[in-house]
């Protein structure tokens, strides 16, 4: 991370009494594209709420280019919003409603029509200028959308959750407007989701937070990858998690004990295990092999065909072993088709003692 | 279906009864305001427009016509910048003992008209406000503020909570999301509330006829002629009457449902 521009330090927030965020801490690089993700109600929505202005830390620093923010009005901060509801004026029509911040800012109407226009063509959506709000197309009024915050240039442009009410195409080609509209404009971008494809997709890093905390920051494959706690673990995508005990340890290899049976990982050097200890034994569902025949490795293991889950070209078996594990595996389409699969027959399942990621229980 | 037929019709029927039995007086007053007959009787005599030609001539009723004018314009602006500031204060702020407040301030309406004027009456005299045109105003305005602030809470009501923040976020003050956004929002219903206050006010006889002393209003001057004699004048002031309500009702209807429908629609 080049040059700091946005510092949480210890920031708590809560709702009479309630705790909404509680102690989070972080910074934000210039020009970076965070999102900040987690489930309904983790905090993610207040935290942006709070960097715009529009809610109040209870506690802790936010510092913007090292300047204490607490307590400066939302209308004197340049942190221009996003919103989920896009907020559009209705009665405006969309020239206006881009040309908006401008206005309170005090420009002329001269350069307040040259600037606009020139954001709503950046935009694609010119020859909407004169049109009303009301007449747009969801994927239309998210243009403009943008076009209201971006024209006011600012530092740093915070989302919340922009995407959530279109068309899963539309969500496609607008991460894609996004993305490149960050890298040409070099501003940071804080975006709130729920969504793990819209994050892990756009972000140069992200935030995972639950109940008011952050659970772990890092880049998408890090966080993907090598999960700090099982919360993130269960949340980021489909991971297969079982919990055991280590009994053995023979060089760089453990053996761990589960309900589903005996397996074992390669030791990170980083990471010292002994025997005895509780751990998470984490399967990515991508990183899992799937035979009809009996694979000759360590760790395989015998389960019966719930039922599949076809994303594109992506297919999501879901399985049980004999003890009532539930295992997903992740394989494409192209190479399902291979098997003859039915719900109801078993299958071999394995994977390589190198893909297993492991968590220390506490 | 049948079944549906016959209760329609019966609905219908029974719609164009209520109309009727509410219009016909006043069209027959309208019809009499133009009988040159002295008494509204059955045959008419021939058109003419001889009442409207005497209160055109009578100075004491272009008094009360200017009177009811400036009090229901300066009621309607009055009534209407309250009713804003309280459904304002009640969509934005939350405080204790707001339940109490928003009773407080829907009370007037509920009040038995003469009780509220003889209160009123008594109160302004006690302040040495009586029987001016200031009185008036000021009573209808009490009177009035409840409907405007209803009309414009229900706009409130349909406003998207963000709109207000996204103007902060875009660097405008808080009286400048007021006269940006919030205004030009409620316009509809500005509009709407300013049409019906005056409307109220320009047809107000009890408040009127208490404290008006000297300055009396077209409500008012009515009741005069006809305790007098009968005079079909009373029938051609009626007919001005109902026509300036009726406009301002009809507009104020006309913007209130543009806006529910539009509400309706999003």
């Amino acid at each position: 991370m080049s040059h700091t521009l946005v510092t949480f330090k210890n920031v708590c927030k809560n709702f009479e009494k309630i705790p909404a965020v509680k102690d989070i801490n972080f910074d934000i690089g210039k020009g970076e594209f965070l999102a900040i993700m987690g489930p309904s109600g983790c905090g993610k929505t207040t935290t942006l709420r709070m960097l715009a202005g529009l809610e109040i830390p209870s506690s802790g620093e936010i510092r913007f280019n090292n300047r204490l923010m607490n307590n400066v009005k939302p209308h004197e901060r340049d942190t221009p919003l996003v919103w989920q509801s896009l907020a559009l004026f209705p009665f405006l029509n969309v020239q206006e409603n881009v040309e908006f911040g401008l206005k309170m800012r005090g420009l002329s109407p001269k350069i307040r029509n040259k600037k606009s226009l020139e954001w709503l063509e950046k935009l694609e959506v010119k020859e909407l200028a004169k049109r009303d709000i009301s007449t747009l197309s969801g994927g239309q009024k998210q243009r403009v959308a943008l076009a209201r915050s971006l024209v006011m240039e600012p530092e740093i442009l915070l989302l919340d959750e922009p995407l959530s009410a279109l068309d899963a195409h539309l969500v496609i080609r607008m991460q894609a407007v996004l993305t490149q509209l960050q890298k040409e404009l070099d501003i940071t971008f804080v975006y709130v989701t729920h969504s793990q494809s819209e994050a892990f997709a756009m972000a140069d890093r992200v935030i995972i937070m639950n109940v008011g905390e952050v659970s772990q920051i890092g880049t998408p494959k890090d966080i993907y990858r090598s999960p700090t706690n099982r919360f993130v673990a269960e949340f980021v995508g489909r991971n297969n998690i079982l919990s055991g005990k280590v009994y053995d340890i023979k060089s760089n290899i453990a053996y761990i004990k589960t309900n589903a049976g005996c397996f074992n990982f390669q030791l990170d050097k980083n990471k010292p295990i002994q025997k005895g200890d509780k751990i998470n034994y984490i399967i990515s569902a991508d990183l899992m092999n799937f035979s009809t025949v009996k694979p000759k490795k360590s760790n395989i293991i015998n389960c019966r065909l719930i039922s599949e889950e076809y994303v594109g070209s992506i297919v999501t078996l879901f399985l049980e072993s004999t003890d009532g594990t539930e295992f997903k595996i992740q394989i494409t389409e192209r190479e399902l088709s291979k098997f003859n699969i039915q719900n109801g027959n078993k299958y071999w399942l394995s994977w390589s003692e190198k893909n297993v990621h492991v968590l220390i229980e506490e | 279906m049948t079944k549906e037929k016959y209760l329609n019709f019966i609905l219908i029927t029974y719609l164009i009864f209520i109309f009727v039995f509410i219009f016909t007086p006043i069209a027959f007053s309208v019809i009499f305001s133009f009988n040159s007959q002295r008494f509204p009787t059955i045959p008419l005599g021939n058109f003419s427009l001889e009442w409207y030609i005497k209160i055109f001539n009578d100075p004491g009723v272009w008094q009360a016509a200017i009177n009811s004018v400036i009090v229901s314009l300066v009621t309607c602006i009055l009534a209407t910048f309250l009713g804003f500031c309280t459904a304002y204060s009640d969509y934005r702020y939350r405080f204790k003992f707001k339940g109490l407040y928003l009773a407080l301030v829907l009370l007037p309406p509920t009040i038995p008209l003469i009780i509220l004027a003889l209160a009123m009456l008594a109160w302004l005299s006690k302040i040495g406000m009586s029987g001016q045109l200031w009185s008036i105003i000021c009573a209808h305005s009490v009177l009035t503020a409840p409907f405007a602030m209803a009309i414009i809470r229900l706009r409130l009501n349909q406003i998207d909570p963000d709109l207000e923040s996204a103007a902060w976020n875009l660097g405008g003050s808080e009286w400048a999301t007021m006269r940006y956004v919030i205004l030009p929002y409620c316009k509809p219903a500005i509009i709407s509330s300013l049409c019906l206050t005056a409307a109220v006010s320009f047809d107000e006889f009890a408040i009127s006829w208490f404290v008006s002393g000297l300055n009396k209003t077209v409500p008012v001057i009515i009741l005069e002629i006809v305790q007098g004699n009968i005079d079909p004048q009373v029938n051609a002031i009626g007919t001005f009457v109902f026509f300036t309500s009726m406009t301002l009702v009809i507009t104020a209807q006309i913007f209130f449902l543009t806006w529910q429908m539009k509400g309706k629609n999003k």
